[in-house]
């Protein structure tokens, strides 16, 4: 059996920023990492095609078009896939799950983050989240998203 | 079929350091063990060797992964060069080999040594925390690690799940990646685990990062693995039984991030093998051993179906039934792995091809003389494959 049962894992809403590396953040990127300071989820879109670009490019690779810019999206999406991660790889931080969202709008379309305010053992393939940010300084907002009710 | 100037090349000596966990010797004394011992294999001299490569060379990342940088071993060999090369962007950790291989079909060397040395286990004596050794991250892994995937577990672990979900794998259906690999592990003198592994104990180890255990990751060690690749002109005087390089997999086709990846199959290691499928006349049944990175047990998994041994979704039941073992269809990771015998990273896996296909494997030599090997190295958005042969094939 393995050691920790999931159902007693409680993947706690982060409140504080936690201690992983910081994105560099690249002309592209300042502005998606930036996005969350006003709650809402940003990703770069064609403005000719309207193909949804993540990570984010300066040019469309689906038309060619040179015409991008970061567009609001609902922030709803669903788990492609997951992890809980239970080693301790940074001293004292408890276990996280990480997961690749597909956007509502666009499935090839991944947003990674943390799924948060729920057991580890209710985090599945399939399921519908809502993304809300953690905020780390006024330049970085990091997505993590929430079970949303099915 | 387009030109196979790698068959130009062939690898005409081996060596390895010494091999172990917390060694304490820097990363420059293995090298240069391990270095001369494939040039006295190759019945060369130091100052015939004429070419120089290596992965990663120099970087500025985690403590114990890098090695000496080729310029830095230029110097501490004194070596008389025409060519040299090393970078961690290609076909995984062989695209250093292939670099060699390049390297003598084009005549800018004639005798390349290629080494890849690590010291992690030592490194990780006093280490600091993920977050201290890298304040800042860009490229794939920016959106990787801030967001708290801050180890490759964590990237293997999404392929993984998905893995499991999409074909209905569990995890008693993987264990025997691990358990074969102990097995053949305690049959080299050189692997660091050899105490036999159960499938209880495999279900019953701590969870990493899920579905991911602790026999599902590799484990950092110190050493160093080298090889002279040289023409095939010069073949007469080997003393050694040759090693043909047969066709080499380079590809990158895919969207191969870590996280945008199309399917849990459709990782680099596929588009690799495909590529080094197109570039020979053997096809998957010609091979007799399998020598297929395991950083994770699932990168394995994805090896065995990306070079065609079955079909997708079906290297978990492929392992059972011991195919995989010694004396299996098809023997898998025979030095027991990067799993029990240690993160040689990349090279371990060709040089145990070299070593099968010479003869040389003692008590873990597969029977009946192998031919062709395959050698998988990498995965995500990582993969090289090469196919190496006894004779010319
Ligand atoms: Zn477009």
């Amino acid at each position: 059996m393995a050691s920790i049962d999931l159902e007693d894992v409680i993947l706690e809403i982060p409140t504080e920023a936690p201690p992983f590396p910081l994105p560099s953040r690249s002309l592209e990127s300042a502005p998606i990492w930036a996005s969350g300071a006003d709650g809402v989820l940003r990703i770069d879109r064609c403005g000719s095609c309207e193909y949804y670009i993540h990570p984010p490019s300066p040019r469309c690779p689906e038309c060619g078009s040179w015409e991008v810019a970061p567009s609001a999206v609902s922030g709803r999406g669903t788990v492609y896939t997951f992890t809980i991660g239970l080693q301790e790889f940074i001293p004292g931080f408890p276990p996280h799950c990480v997961a690749l969202v597909e956007i509502d709008e666009q499935p090839d379309v991944r947003v990674i983050g943390r799924v948060a305010g729920c057991r580890a053992s209710e985090v599945e393939i399939g399921r519908v989240v809502q993304a809300s940010f953690n905020r780390v300084n006024d330049e970085v907002w990091l997505p993590y998203f929430t079970l949303v009710a099915s | 079929m387009s030109p196979r100037g790698e068959r130009n090349a062939y690898v005409r000596g081996i060596g390895q350091s010494q091999v172990g966990r917390r060694l304490m010797r820097s990363e420059m004394s293995l090298t240069i063990e391990a270095s001369l011992a494939a040039v006295e294999d190759a019945g060369l001299t130091i100052d015939e060797i004429d070419g120089l490569a290596t992965y990663p060379g120099e970087m500025n990342i985690q403590p114990g992964f890098a090695g000496p940088g080729s310029p830095s071993v230029q110097e501490a060999l004194r070596l008389n060069l025409n060519w040299f090369s090393g970078g961690s962007e290609g076909a995984a950790q062989i695209q250093a080999v292939i670099n060699a291989c390049m390297a003598v079909s084009t005549g800018l060397a004639r005798n390349v040594l290629v080494y890849r040395t690590v010291t992690e286990s030592s490194a990780q004596v006093g280490g600091r925390g993920v977050a201290a050794e890298t304040p800042e991250v860009g490229g794939l892994l920016e959106w990787l690690m801030p967001t708290g995937a801050v180890s490759a577990v964590h990237w293997l672990a999404l392929v993984a799940q998905r893995y499991f979900h999409e074909f209905g794998v569990t995890r008693d259906l993987v264990a025997e990646i691990a358990i074969n690999q102990r097995k053949n592990a305690a049959l080299n003198p050189k692997a660091v685990y050899t105490e036999p592994l159960s499938m209880e104990d495999y279900l019953g180890a701590r969870m990493i990062s899920t579905p991911l255990c602790l026999f599902d990751c590799d484990v950092p060690i110190d050493g160093s693995t080298a090889f002279v690749i040289s023409h095939v002109d010069t073949i007469g005087d080997a003393p050694k039984t040759p090693i043909h390089v047969n066709a080499v997999g380079t590809a990158l086709r895919h969207r191969n991030s870590w996280e945008q990846w199309p399917s849990p199959t459709l990782t680099a290691s596929a588009d690799a093998a495909a590529h080094l499928w197109e570039r020979t006349d053997l096809t998957p049944s010609d091979v007799d051993v399998a020598e297929l990175y395991d950083g994770f047990s699932i990168l394995t998994l994805l090896w065995i179906e990306a070079l065609g041994f079955c079909g997708r979704g079906e290297a978990a039941s492929f392992i059972q039934g011991g195919r995989i073992a010694l004396d299996g269809a098809l023997p898998i990771n025979t030095h027991g792995g990067q799993l029990s015998a240690g993160r040689l990273h990349g090279f371990g896996f060709l040089h145990e091809a070299c070593v099968q296909l010479r003869g040389e494997g003692g008590a873990r030599q597969v029977a009946g003389s192998p031919q062709v090997a395959a050698v998988g190295n990498g995965g995500g958005p990582i993969g090289g494959a090469m196919l190496v042969t006894a004779g010319l094939g």
